[in-house]
C-alpha cells in the first residue's frame, strides 16, 4: 500500500494540532468576553475625559500647562506602542507595526528623530529587530493591567517631554471595532489638541477652583492615565478576539486538511486492494 | 417646563448616570456647589462626598463619589469620579468599619504620612455614612 502509513501519521498529527487550536479558541473566547466587559466599562470615562480635554483645548487659561503647548516644533517625538505579550493572534501586531513603520518613515523623512516606549513583549521584540531607540518598556502585564505599571513606563516619556527633549508623544494601539475587526490607530497623547475646530474666535475660559494650575495638573494627569489605560484595555480586547478568530480559522483549516488527506488515504487503500485482486486473478489464470 | 441641564456621571468602572436635571449639587474642593442650567464654564476637583441630582422639584438622586473632577458647561455637567456609587448600594457595615479603623489610626498618630492617609480615609467613610443617612431620612418622611 503506497504511502498509506505516512498519510495516516500525517492525519494523526494534524488532528493533534487541531485539538490545540480548538482549545486555544475556546480559552480566547472566554477571555475575550471578560476583556470586552472591561473595555466597555471604562469607555464612558475615557470618552468623557476626552470631551473635557477638548473643551480645555478651546479654553484659554492664564496658566499654560506644558501639555497644552502646541506651538513646539517637531524635532524629536515619542511613540508609546501598545502590543500583546503573546503571539498566535493573527495579524494584530503586524498590522499595528506596519502602520507605525509607515508613520515613522514619514516623520524621519522630515528629519524628525523618534523614541519608543513599548508595552507588551511583541513590541519590544519588534523594535529589537527593527532597531529603534527604546527608552522604556513594560511586559507581562497580564489580562487585567494596572494603571500604575503603565504610568511608570509612560512617565519616562512624559518627563522627557516636560524637559523639552521630546516635542510630541503619540500612542499606537489597536482599537476595538467589533470581534472581527480591529483597527490599528496612532493618537496624539500630548500636547492635547482640539480635533474639531468649532466655536473659535469667541474668548472664554473656565472658572477654576481652587486655581487653574492645580486643577489643570490634576486633570491632565488623569487624562494621560485614562488614555493609556483605555488603549491597553482596548488592545487586550482586540488581542483576545483576534486570537479567537485566528484559532477558529486554524481549526477549520485543519479540518479541511484532514478531510482531504482521508480522501487520498482511502483512494490509496482502494487502489492497493484492487491491485492485489488483479494480481491474484491473473496469477490464477496463469496456472 | 423648567430649564434643565444634561448630567453625566462616569467612573473608571462604568457609566453611573446620564440624564437631565434641574439642579446639581456637588462637593467641590472649595465647598459645596449648586449648579443650575446655564452656569458659566467651571472646572474643579471634587472631595469625597455626595453628588445630588435634582431631576424634578422634590425628587433627588444621590451618588457617592470618592473624589474626581467636575466640569461644567452651560448645557452640560460632567462628573469624572474616581469611584462613584449609587447611594443605595453603599454597604453601611463596611463604611462604619472603615471609619472606625481610620479613627483608631488617627488616635495612634504614628507617622506623618499615615496620618494624612488616615484622614483621607476617614473623610471618605464619613461622607459615605452621611449619604446613607440622608437616603434613610428621605425614605421615612
Amino acid at each position: 500500500m503506497a504511502g498509506g502509513k505516512e498519510i495516516r501519521t500525517q492525519i494523526a498529527s494534524i488532528k493533534g494540532t487541531q485539538k490545540i487550536t480548538r482549545a486555544m479558541e475556546m480559552v480566547a473566547a472566554s477571555k475575550m468576553r471578560r476583556a470586552q466587559e472591561r473595555m466597555r466599562a471604562s469607555r464612558p470615562y475615557a470618552e468623557k475625559m476626552v470631551n473635557v480635554i477638548e473643551h480645555l483645548a478651546h479654553a484659554r487659561p492664564e496658566y499654560r500647562h506644558p501639555f497644552m503647548d502646541t506651538g513646539r516644533e517637531e524635532k524629536r517625538i515619542g511613540y508609546a506602542v501598545v502590543s500583546s505579550d503573546r503571539g498566535l493572534c493573527g495579524g494584530l501586531n503586524s498590522n499595528l507595526f506596519r502602520l507605525l513603520v509607515r508613520d515613522i518613515k514619514a516623520k524621519q523623512d522630515q528629519g524628525v528623530e523618534v523614541d519608543f516606549c513599548t508595552i507588551g513583549s511583541k513590541a519590544l521584540g519588534f523594535f529589537k529587530r527593527f532597531g529603534g531607540n527604546v527608552i522604556a518598556q513594560a511586559t507581562q502585564l497580564g489580562d487585567a493591567a494596572h494603571i500604575q505599571s503603565l504610568i511608570g513606563t509612560v512617565k519616562v516619556m512624559l518627563d522627557a517631554y516636560g524637559q523639552g527633549r521630546i516635542d510630541r508623544i503619540y500612542v499606537a494601539y489597536n482599537r476595538f471595532v467589533n470581534t472581527m475587526t480591529q483597527q490599528p490607530v496612532i493618537e496624539q497623547l500630548v500636547p492635547i489638541h482640539a480635533e474639531r475646530e468649532k466655536d473659535l474666535g469667541h474668548h472664554w475660559d473656565y472658572i477654576y477652583e481652587p486655581d487653574s494650575r492645580d486643577v489643570l495638573e490634576n486633570v491632565l494627569g488623569r487624562y494621560v492615565e485614562s488614555l493609556m489605560y483605555q488603549s491597553v484595555v482596548e488592545n487586550g480586547a482586540c488581542e483576545q478576539s483576534a486570537r479567537m478568530v485566528a484559532m477558529k480559522a486554524a481549526s477549520d483549516n485543519a479540518g479541511d486538511l484532514v478531510d482531504e488527506l482521508e480522501l487520498i488515504y482511502n483512494k490509496a487503500r482502494q487502489a492497493a486492494i484492487t491491485q492485489e485482486i488483479t494480481e491474484i486473478v491473473s496469477g490464477a489464470a496463469a496456472v | 417646563m423648567a430649564m434643565t441641564i444634561h448630567v453625566d456621571i462616569v467612573s473608571a468602572e462604568g457609566e453611573i448616570h446620564s440624564g437631565l436635571a434641574e439642579m446639581v449639587f456637588a462637593p467641590a474642593e472649595m465647598g459645596e456647589l449648586g449648579i443650575a442650567p446655564r452656569h458659566t464654564p467651571l472646572i474643579t476637583r471634587l472631595k469625597p462626598g455626595e453628588v445630588r441630582v435634582q431631576t424634578k422639584p422634590g425628587e433627588e438622586l444621590h451618588f457617592y463619589v470618592s473624589g474626581g473632577i467636575l466640569e461644567v458647561q452651560p448645557h452640560m455637567i460632567t462628573v469624572l469620579a474616581d469611584t462613584a456609587i449609587r447611594a443605595q448600594d453603599i454597604d453601611e457595615a463596611a463604611a462604619v468599619q472603615a471609619k472606625q479603623a481610620a479613627e483608631e489610626v488617627l488616635a495612634g498618630r504614628r507617622a506623618e504620612f499615615e496620618y494624612a492617609r488616615a484622614q483621607g480615609e476617614l473623610a471618605e467613610a464619613v461622607a459615605q455614612l452621611r449619604a446613607l443617612e440622608k437616603i434613610r431620612k428621605g425614605k421615612i418622611s
